[in-house]
């Protein structure tokens, strides 16, 4: 299949970019699309051009490392997918796709579809964590009886892999489903709810710090989620918030 | 409005100023929909709210505020929202993963405010000047218990009030069918009690609104005919 790639480039954090337009030809649909997107970047290199820097890793879906928004939507098309595991056949033959970084102010563009996702961290090192004392006799988690809703609501939340999809998706650029989805996690568990209260206000502000918007509660950032992370964790963390 | 700093606590006070505003409508549809039933019931509650002292001089002040609150807040909520995202995307398919009504906010809000403007010039002023300016409020004799229904009726004559009215109330109901459920999930809710308002917040954003245009709409076609020629 012959494809039209139209690029947003941008040479570092600083510098102005713009759209670059590419053509692909014979592009096997079985592609991946980071693997077509490899394919472009080689030709790229051997005509001596700047190949298009992106994020990637496992390229499994399970990392959070690749990220790109294709033709107007956070990882591309379809649901439960990260850009990664979506694949040139989604595509049909002749068309334009449209490649943007994820955009946020929280997230700057370090080079053309690369992002800085470090706001992420930051939110993580301020609360996204339970203090153990790891002095060789600590307890085994399993230990703890816990309901099962409980543990399957918290390994839900826990699936989160922090791609930033949510942000990107959401209309005012909010990291509420991200944030709710690690302060569920700890909330629900009896490990986590000692510290909970000060987390959640530590992981609130640290968000507010970092320049993300506001939830309005549009729900695209549940559709986009490529984990279905639900709603129903920021409704927890609300209340969280509001009760702590 | 720098002491709520907070995102949840801003959206928190968003909904509570909303859900109160939603109690004020659904007081005000109560009394205007006893002007297409009962006439008089429509004046003895309009004299009441208009001259009842904890109404006038405690409950308008909270509604004023519940208004202006609402909006200010919305618009700084808007603004920040906006800077949030920086460089806008080329493409961006909102329509793909959300609703229309959950993503114009600004927009249904922005009419009705703009609607509010005309729906104070036309009732709330000439109501403070006749009450604090002519002194009815403090002058008994000034008060004409029976105005209410005629001066309503009236308003309802011209077509394009009524057009304009209408499609306030479309886009009222479309603020409401969104943010009247989306208060209780920034409330913090549990799924199980947010399911069961869903289908109430629904059903108000529609019937209220709708109740409205049917009152403009009667008063119009049928009232105001009747008032003009007995």
């Amino acid at each position: 299949m012959d494809i039209k790639l139209k690029i947003w480039r941008q040479k570092n954090a600083t510098s102005k970019g713009k759209f670059e337009k590419y053509a692909l030809n014979e592009i096997n649909p079985e592609m991946s699309f980071l693997e077509m997107l490899d394919v472009l970047n080689e030709q790229l290199i051997s005509s001596g051009e700047s190949p298009v820097a992106f994020d990637h890793d496992c390229r499994e879906g399970i990392c959070g490392t690749c990220s790109l928004f294709i033709n107007g939507r956070a990882h591309g098309p379809d649901r439960f997918v990260t850009t990664c595991q979506l694949h040139m056949r989604r595509f049909k033959h002749g068309d334009t796709i449209t490649i943007e970084p994820f955009r946020a102010k929280a997230f700057p563009v370090i080079k053309d579809l690369v992002v800085d996702r470090a706001s992420f961290d930051r939110i993580q090192q301020s609360g996204g964590y339970i203090s153990v004392n790891t002095s060789g006799n600590t307890q085994d988690a399993n230990a703890i009886p816990i309901p099962k809703a409980d543990a399957d609501l918290s390994f839900e939340a826990a699936a989160c892999i922090g791609c930033g999809a949510c942000v990107a998706a959401c209309k005012n650029a909010s990291a509420m489903l991200f944030v709710s989805a690690k302060v569920s996690q700890y909330a629900l568990l009896p490990q986590g709810q000692v510290e909970s209260k000060r987390r959640v206000k530590n992981m609130v502000a640290q968000m507010d710090e970092e320049g993300f918007g506001n939830c309005t509660n549009t729900g695209a950032c549940e559709i986009e989620c490529p984990k279905g992370i639900s709603l129903e964790n920021i409704a927890r963390m609300n209340r969280e918030f509001i009760l702590g | 409005m720098s002491v709520l700093k907070s995102s949840i606590l801003r959206k928190v006070t968003m909904a509570l100023s909303g859900l109160f505003l939603v109690v004020f409508l659904l007081q005000h549809f109560t009394i205007n929909f006893s002007s297409v039933i009962s006439p008089s019931t429509f004046n003895q509650w309009s004299h009441f709210m208009g001259y009842n002292g904890l109404v006038q001089f405690v409950l308008q002040p909270i509604l004023v505020f519940g208004i202006v609150f609402h909006f200010v807040m919305g618009f700084i909520l808007e603004i920040q929202n906006k800077k949030s995202r920086g460089v806008p995307y080329a493409q961006f398919k909102g329509s793909k993963n959300a609703s229309w009504v959950s993503r114009n906010m600004i927009i249904s809000g922005g009419v009705v405010l703009l609607f509010l403007v005309l729906h104070f010039i036309d009732f709330w002023i000439p109501e403070m000047e006749h009450k604090y300016l002519e002194g009815s409020m403090f002058n008994a004799e000034l008060i004409d218990e029976q105005r209410y229904y005629e001066e309503l009726v009236h308003k309802f004559e011209p077509y394009w009030r009524v057009i304009v009215y209408v499609l306030s109330f479309v886009f009222l109901s479309m603020h409401l069918y969104h943010g009247f459920s989306s208060s209780f999930q920034t409330l913090g809710l549990k799924n199980s009690v947010k399911k069961s308002l869903l289908s109430v917040t629904r059903a108000f954003a529609i019937v209220i609104p709708l109740g409205f245009i049917v009152i403009a709409l009667y008063h119009h076609l049928f009232s105001a005919h009747h008032l003009l020629y007995p």
